[in-house]
């Protein structure tokens, strides 16, 4: 246990007095946290319609009015043939191309109907159903309208058809903010960065200069020496995380719904899991580039698996499952579940044996990995 | 072999290291008296540093046997760890340390009290002349004054023995006089030194010195008693005419 003392004292020192590494473990989550939320946008706003109106009568005025006035989308150039309307879905300007045909406004007031055609440039699969989407919305608004006006007064009264009313509600996330889901996602990113990589590299690093093997030479004991390694960086990644809870609830306004003990009691588990991980990245890397590369495929991996962009439900049937392989999806899931939603430790006490359980391996494997003699 | 444990530091019975065909270390057999200076020579690549790593309790060794002051190297490595002092090649305090947080941390590492590593510490600092440098950071001062201080950090925990892997290299000639003053004050005080170099006026400094040629111990004597038998008058020459008959390349 003394020797333990010496090691700690040891290694504050070194991380208090290099400056680089003080910024990277404080300054870098915290403008991140404030950046990368605001980019990192998944709402499809701004969707670029062309309209090619041939009718030009006044319904057609209307619905194009309708649709430049729902806010989602921006109008570029409507007076314009399908040709040049083509032209501009190929340059990229036009998302969405609509084209009225001639006798738009006469058939419907005839004959109660009128097909349109609406082109949808799909090369981003999300902007495009979510853009066509909104659109279809809109038409189907219109055409709503269009029962009351005009089908209605040409037809019987009694023809109306039997419908359902739904009425919904938007829970945990009432206007759908995307922020909600991101922010506490990339929380969860950056601590899971700076556990990963700092604890890999500092350890390397010893390797390069040469200090591990004066350590390994002293009869420093493998857990003083593990434990003289983790117990700062735990330290350093609580301390982000804290910072991180700060910032979400100055910047964004989201301050948990749930307990912050059972909060921290998750990210002190996780954090132990993690620094594991980099631990056992260090057992195998000989050169800081080397673990570099090596936790950055992991971290590759981590990242586009974990649900923090996309949901773990539409993945297929082995990547859901290999998702549940990773730590950061638990802690993920986790932490959204606690901030947003407001879950109790009773509702996520799965989620901290998956991470108790990676926390147990990682460790384990790295301290059978390290050894002082060779 | 029990009773020669009492009075030998080092026993090396036929100990190999081998890296797949290749035998780095083969079958050297040597002991090391307590309180001996033994020079450790060899060309580049002759196996010096692989094999003080064994004595060290760094590496397994393949075959043979050694104890290191009276510990076995295959099974009872940390013992033989908490009584060796050892300096490697490389520079290895944190140069991001000063200088007495470095012996702060070593003795500390190596057991001792913080009233041990008081009063110690500041003994060594003034022996060294570092009293000005003390609450430097490591990596400002020069190679020679980095060397000597390491060396000191080395034997801090009064060990039975210290290993020394070319601790003169670089260093310039005034400095490594210094540097041998240090380590004839440590012989003195019933340390033993084991030391490889390849500067042939050092190897004159010791009691006895062995040289390696191809991973194997060619020769075993006093220096005066080894230029007798390659007649000649230079440990120079007595390298040159061993070190010739290598068939391995150095690095």
């Amino acid at each position: 246990m003394k020797v333990l003392g010496f090691i700690l004292q040891k290694e504050f020192r070194q991380i208090f007095r290099d400056k680089t590494i003080l910024a990277i473990m404080f300054a870098l989550p915290t403008i991140q946290l404030i950046i990368l939320p605001i980019a990192a946008n998944f709402e499809v706003k701004n969707v670029n319609v062309a309209v090619v109106d041939y009718d030009r009568s006044s319904y057609s005025q209307k619905l194009i009015n309708k649709i430049a006035s729902s806010g989602y989308f921006r109008m570029v150039g409507n007076t314009i043939s399908y040709h040049d309307a083509l032209k501009l879905i190929e340059k990229n300007d036009a998302d969405i191309m609509l084209e009225i045909p001639q006798g738009f406004e006469r058939n419907l007031v005839r004959e109660g109907r009128q097909q349109l055609n609406m082109s949808v440039d799909a090369i981003n699969g999300t902007k495009s159903s979510i853009g066509s989407g909104y659109l279809t919305a809109v038409l189907a608004d219109f055409n709503k309208e269009l029962d009351v006006n005009v089908k209605s007064v040409n037809s019987s009264a009694f023809t109306q058809s039997l419908r359902i009313d739904i009425t919904y509600t938007d829970w945990f996330n009432p206007r759908r903010e995307y922020k909600y889901y991101m922010v506490p996602g990339i929380l969860v990113l950056l601590l899971t960065l700076i556990g990963g990589f700092i604890t890999a590299l500092n350890i390397v690093r010893e390797k390069e200069i040469g200090t591990i093997e004066q350590i390994n030479v002293t009869p420093i004991k493998k857990w003083e020496f593990i434990l003289g390694k983790l117990i700062p960086f735990w330290i350093v990644g609580i301390i982000v995380f804290t910072v991180g809870l700060i910032v979400m609830y100055v910047v964004y306004g989201i301050f948990p719904k749930g307990s912050i003990a059972v909060l921290y009691l998750f990210a002190a588990v996780y954090l132990v899991a993690l620094l594991g991980f980099g631990l056992l990245i260090s057992t195998i890397s000989n050169s800081q580039l080397q673990a570099m590369f090596v936790a950055f495929f992991f971290m590759m991996i981590f990242m586009l698996m974990s649900g923090f962009f996309t949901s773990i439900d539409s993945m297929p049937d082995w990547a859901r499952k290999f998702s549940y392989l990773t730590p950061v999806t638990h802690f993920i899931a986790v932490v959204r579940l606690i901030v947003l939603k407001g879950s109790g430790f009773w509702q996520v006490k799965t989620e901290l044996l998956y991470l108790s359980g990676f926390a147990l391996l990682l460790n384990g494997c790295a301290i059978l990995n390290y050894r002082k003699t060779s | 072999m029990k009773n020669n444990v009492n009075n030998k530091a080092i026993i090396c019975e036929k100990l190999t290291k081998q890296f797949g065909d290749f035998k780095a270390v083969d079958q050297i057999s040597f002991d090391v008296n307590q309180g001996e200076i033994f020079g450790f020579l060899g060309a580049n690549g002759a196996g010096k540093t692989t094999a003080m790593r064994m004595l060290c309790g760094l590496s397994f060794p393949t075959s043979g046997k050694a104890s290191v002051a009276g510990f076995d190297v295959y099974r009872q490595q940390e013992k033989i760890k908490a009584s060796i002092g050892y300096m490697s090649q490389k520079f290895s305090l944190y140069e991001n340390l000063t200088v007495s947080e470095n012996i702060e941390f070593y003795g500390g590492v190596y057991g001792l009290s913080r009233s041990e590593i008081k009063t110690r510490g500041e003994e060594m600092i003034s022996k060294l002349g570092l009293g000005n440098e003390a609450k430097k950071l490591v990596g400002e001062l020069p190679l020679g004054w980095k060397q000597k201080l390491s060396f000191s950090v080395a034997i801090f925990h009064k060990p039975k023995i210290v290993f020394l892997d070319e601790p003169t290299g670089g260093v310039d000639p005034l400095t490594r006089r210094q540097f041998w003053d240090l380590i004839y004050e440590a012989a003195s005080n019933g340390i033993t030194v084991f030391v490889t170099t390849h500067y042939m006026d050092e190897a004159e400094y010791c009691n006895r010195i062995s040289v390696m040629v191809d991973g194997r111990v060619e020769a075993l004597d006093s220096p005066a008693n080894l230029k007798n038998n390659y007649n000649t008058h230079s440990m120079d020459e007595v390298f040159y005419q061993l070190a010739r008959r290598a068939r391995r390349t150095g690095d």
